[in-house]
């Protein structure tokens, strides 16, 4: 990359889950790749040093699902407003899901997302290409052309395909191309007019409810037409105990389908609900802590290989309502970090293990050579102090969206630097 | 991390009226010792007391309603206060103003207290949470959620009748799931120590898992519910909710859980049978009940006035307790 300046990155500990390193190590990057891992090469002159003692050194996080809202949404984010919070985060490359406005449905606005992303040079977006036209479940997209136009993947967004013979044409013709289908398990019909888990707290609180079998449902159907058409699926935020259950079977069974969770999952559960908090208004919504601990352990035995943000920037009105009336979603992208890292301070990963699901995990269900360190790879790093303590403010976030629960709570680990593609892209 | 009752002020006092949930048995006897108390009002020539005088209650109805915004509406003119009656559903919001932008707009106007009915569970607490300091808000019905001052003046209807709650067997009949009354009136009757609380419905209109949501239990068959009971509640049944995948008829519903002499002949002899209005005959029940021996419907309605004015003339009377003496003499400086 030009202008990439010449750097080392000293005394942090490089942990590298691809390759299973885990050591205090020096690297040295130069034209945006990884140049030397260890002693520099003879002769090499740093433009820069920055010193990570103490501090952690590994991949940039990939994230399988943020929302920047740029096209249509502007009022909510935009993609300058989220790539600055992307960086401030230690995400380097990030999937966004295709309900913009317009749709991701055609090669020239998955170019458009692509090339105001360059221009901004924070964080690599990779678009979600529409897997029907106006996601509206009806006429399949031009897959081949989206592919090519530098979509990795296809999906619905939060908009499931009501007809199975539309789903299943789908999943058939993205299978001609090998491009993996994003599915936010969710029957549409059992979901309708539900904000809330239907359990305890939705029934106490009078909030309409989705039931389990909304994600039970819809992970059956797609399950089932994954192994009939050999397409390859991708549960993109699974909730529930059962789910994760239906998806380590079929993977037994050789069904070629993965799954991730979003990283607030693994903390919240329905009772955050009984305040009416109309930030923990999320689809799918915030499940029992039983469902809470099987997504935990299905994260760890590695059921799930991806942990993500579901970053859901909103503006401020979007969330000032009767919570049924309000949009869903948690702005995600800064809490990444603090949140992975409670997986590691809780026992639920070790710290290599968590690195990995936040970085090769996920670039491996996007089968892009990303989320690893070595040399000649594009330097796409993030260090991160894992013991620094902060509170998120509304002076101190970056992301336009501030619609977030853990405002205000004392969270553990933050970023220091952030380099994509070589260059120093966040620095605190 | 606990957070605290948004309906109390810091002294543990009503500040707002938004369910029965997280309230004590003492304020929740408070409040019916308060309502016994103006049950004499409406006997008085002159229907009135000087309690709440030049206080302003605005009505604020995004939902039709006429008997609940009538009795409140009474309710706060018998303690002298200035009413407003605001049917949004027709004005504002079609419009496109926000709960929020209504609330601002009326709370310039220097309105003391909101009467809040809307559609959508957690609105009462919404605008409780957005509130200025001085403003209180009573839910009249939100969505599935609560109608707390319903069940207070039920609660003083079955114990007009029955005065002691720890001796009961009280069954709610009809559609729980979509039923606010029914979450507040479950709530209500545990809190006062009632120990055999039951819900009567079939699957569809019970929600998932009523019994450890509330401490009930749940039947689905009406002879057995009601069997021994002291109170049986019927709730009213949407006609909407008929013909759907909820229900198949009206006259399968009432089949089965419709209330007639002969289902109540398993209750106890002296049960009395609530409803909370407006009655669907020949659906939730049979003409013959409903004005039947047993009926103490119009009762219910006669206290839900009272109970109103005991909620309405607590919470108003303690936003003046808000201020301490040394903030007022402050203030006067």
């Amino acid at each position: 990359m030009l202008n990439a300046p010449r750097l080392s990155i000293r005394h942090g500990r490089l942990i590298d889950p691809a390759s299973g390193q885990d050591a205090v190590a020096d690297i040295h990057l130069a034209e945006g790749r990884v140049l030397a891992i260890g002693a520099a090469p003879s002769g090499f002159q740093p433009d820069r040093t920055l010193d990570a003692r103490g501090q952690v050194v590994c991949p940039g996080f990939v994230d399988l699902c943020a929302r920047v809202r740029e096209p249509g949404h502007e009022q909510k984010a935009t993609i300058a407003s989220e790539g600055r919070a992307a960086a401030a985060s230690g995400v380097t490359t990030l999937c966004c899901p295709p309900d913009t406005r317009p749709v991701i449905d055609t090669p020239a606005v998955a170019r458009l997302v692509h090339q105001i992303s360059k221009r901004h040079g924070l964080v690599r977006i990779l678009p979600i290409g529409a897997m029907t036209q106006g996601l509206e479940g009806k006429s399949i997209t031009e897959m081949a052309a989206l592919k090519l136009a530098g979509c990795p993947a296809l999906g619905q967004a939060d908009r499931p395909v009501r007809d199975t013979q539309v789903q299943r044409r789908a999943l058939e013709y993205a299978a001609t191309f090998g491009l993996p289908i994003f599915l936010l398990p969710l029957d549409p019909e059992l979901s309708a007019g539900g904000c809330a888990h239907e359990g305890l707290v939705g029934t106490r609180l009078g909030l309409p409810g989705i039931p389990e079998a909304a994600e039970t449902v819809a992970v059956a159907r797609d399950l089932a037409l994954a192994e009939q058409t050999g397409a390859r699926i991708h549960f993109r935020g699974l909730s529930t105990a059962r789910g994760v259950e239906m998806l380590a079977e079929a993977r037994a069974r050789g069904v070629r389908a993965s799954g991730d969770v979003a990283l607030h999952q693994l903390f919240l559960t329905e009772h955050d609900l009984e305040h009416f908090d109309a930030n923990c208004h999320l689809i799918p919504p915030l499940r029992t802590p039983a469902d809470r601990d099987a997504l935990r352990t299905a994260l760890a035995e590695g059921v799930l290989t991806a942990v993500c943000s579901d970053h859901q920037p909103h503006d401020a009105d979007a969330k000032l309502g009767p919570l049924p009336e309000t949009a869903p979603g948690l702005s995600g992208l800064e809490t990444v970090l603090p949140l992975a890292l409670r997986l590691v301070a809780t026992g639920v990963l070790d710290l290599m293990g968590m690195i990995e699901r936040l970085t090769v995990g996920p670039a491996s269900i996007l089968e892009r050579d990303l989320g690893r360190i070595a040399p000649g790879t594009a330097a796409d790093l993030c260090v991160f102090d894992p013991d620094a303590v902060w509170t998120p403010s509304p002076a101190t976030w970056i992301s336009q969206g501030r619609n977030t629960p853990f405002m205000g709570h004392e969270l553990r680990g933050r970023v220091s630097w952030t380099l994509l593609g070589g260059r120093i892209v966040f620095e605190r | 991390m606990t957070t605290p009752n948004p309906q109390l002020d810091a002294q543990g006092r009503l500040k707002h009226f938004l369910t029965i949930d997280g309230l004590s048995r003492e304020l929740l006897t408070e409040i019916l010792d308060q309502a016994n108390g103006f049950l004499g009002v409406a006997q008085q020539a002159v229907k009135k007391v000087p309690l709440c005088r030049g206080k302003v209650v605005a009505n604020l109805f995004f939902e039709n309603s006429t008997r609940t915004r009538t009795t409140f509406e009474l309710a706060a003119k018998r303690l002298s206060a200035d009413v407003l009656n605001l049917n949004i559903s027709t004005s504002a919001t079609a419009k496109g103003e926000t709960v929020l932008d209504t609330l601002r707009n009326l709370e310039a106007m220097h309105v003391d207290m909101f009467v809040v009915r809307h559609a959508e569970s957690g609105t009462a607490h919404f605008m409780a949470a957005h509130a200025a300091p001085h403003v209180s808000i009573i839910n009249a019905g939100d969505g599935r959620h609560a109608h707390p001052t319903q069940a207070m003046l039920d609660m003083l209807t079955i114990r007009c009748h029955k005065p002691d709650f720890s001796q009961l067997r009280v069954a709610i009949v009809g559609d729980i799931l979509h039923s606010r009354v029914a979450r507040s009136q479950m709530i209500a009757l545990k809190t006062l120590g009632v120990p055999d609380v039951r819900v009567i419905a079939p699957r569809t209109l019970l929600p998932t898992r009523v019994e450890e949501a509330f401490g009930v239990r749940a039947y689905h068959d009406l002879s057995e519910g009601v069997r021994d009971a002291d109170v049986v509640i019927m709730l009213r049944i949407q006609r909407e909710r008929m013909n759907s995948a909820l229900l198949p008829s009206e006259h399968e519903y009432f089949q089965l859980f419709g209330l007639t002499e002969e289902r109540l002949s398993t209750a106890r002899p002296d049960a009395i049978v609530m409803h909370p209005g407006p009655i669907n005959r020949g659906v939730e029940m049979d003409s013959q009940v409903a004005d039947g021996r047993r009926s103490v419907i119009l009762e219910q309605v006669t206290n839900g006035i009272a109970v109103r004015m005991a909620v309405m003339s607590m919470c108003l009377g303690n936003q003046h307790l808000g201020t301490s003496p040394s903030q007022e003499e402050a203030a006067h400086a």
